[in-house]
């Protein structure tokens, strides 16, 4: 059962990923922006079953809830149209595609020639109380430092948009 | 077959390709910054099975952090974006070549 649930949401996974890079019918922005939330939402759920109980509901209310919001509110802010069709060069397209492959091709062969021993699947849960003790005790100076590192994010995006920038 | 560690990373580089595709191929300034959390979400994905299969949490602990500065991330690259579309009027990557504004 699990297996079959892997399958799904992981050719999910990859169809919406590609439906957000290179949708065929639209280039409009907020479509790929409404596709980007289809694929955080398929991910949580392979996240849940790889028992990450708490990143799943942190993928969910993190990235499709706060982030892609804000994604869809500067779109409309800018008002961007679908993207004109210019002078696509096809030797970029075809370089780019090519050094893809090529990396594509060395992470699967190095991939397939790794001895991953790691097959059996231990009773290990990432809920919220487990992760919440590894974060308060072991690693409490990192989560402070990133409490830090949000005020910064603040102040900045606040600079930011001030009226003139000088 | 069962479903094991090595599954979970062939989606995961199927995944980060599709970004680095993205990042490369479009012209769109959000799109190439939606294409960079596509990558952030495969490397996301590789740890919580790297972390499921060894029986070790340490790295749900290291993706937490990095949900959160990619959360840091995105809010001041949207802020970079709308002030340099303010200065421009546009928000495709061929208008924007110039380093000064």
């Amino acid at each position: 059962m699990a297996d079959i649930l892997f399958y799904v949401f992981a050719f999910l996974t990859l169809l919406f990923g590609f439906l957000v890079v290179a949708n065929p019918f639209s280039s409009n922005p907020v479509t790929s922006a409404m596709f980007l939330v289809l694929t955080m939402g398929s991910l949580a759920a392979l996240f849940a079953l790889l028992s990450a109980f708490f990143l799943a509901a942190v993928q969910v209310l993190v990235y499709a809830g706060a982030v892609m919001v804000l994604f869809l509110f500067v779109i409309m802010l800018l008002d961007l149209k679908a993207e004109e069709r210019r002078r696509v060069r096809k030797f970029g397209v075809f370089a780019g595609l090519v050094a893809v492959g090529a990396f594509v091709v060395i992470l699967l062969r190095s991939l397939l020639y790794s001895p991953l021993e790691a097959q059996s699947s231990p009773t290990l849960k990432g809920d919220a109380a487990e992760l919440g003790a590894l974060l308060f005790r072991q690693y409490l100076l990192p989560f402070e430092i990133v409490s830090v590192l949000l005020l910064v994010a603040m102040v900045g995006v606040v600079l930011l948009s001030k009226k003139d920038l000088k | 077959m069962s479903v094991g560690l090595e599954h979970y990373l062939v989606v995961s580089t199927l995944l980060f390709a599709l970004g680095l595709l993205g990042v490369i191929l479009r012209r769109n300034l959000l799109v190439i910054y939606m294409s960079l959390e596509l990558m952030l979400n495969a490397g996301n994905l590789a740890l919580v099975a790297f972390s499921r299969f060894t029986g070790n949490l340490d790295g749900q602990v290291l993706v937490f952090f990095v949900i959160t500065v990619a959360a840091a991330e995105v809010s001041v690259g949207l802020a970079i974006i709308v002030a340099l579309y303010r200065k421009r009027q546009t928000a495709h990557v061929e208008d924007l070549t110039l380093m000064k504004l």
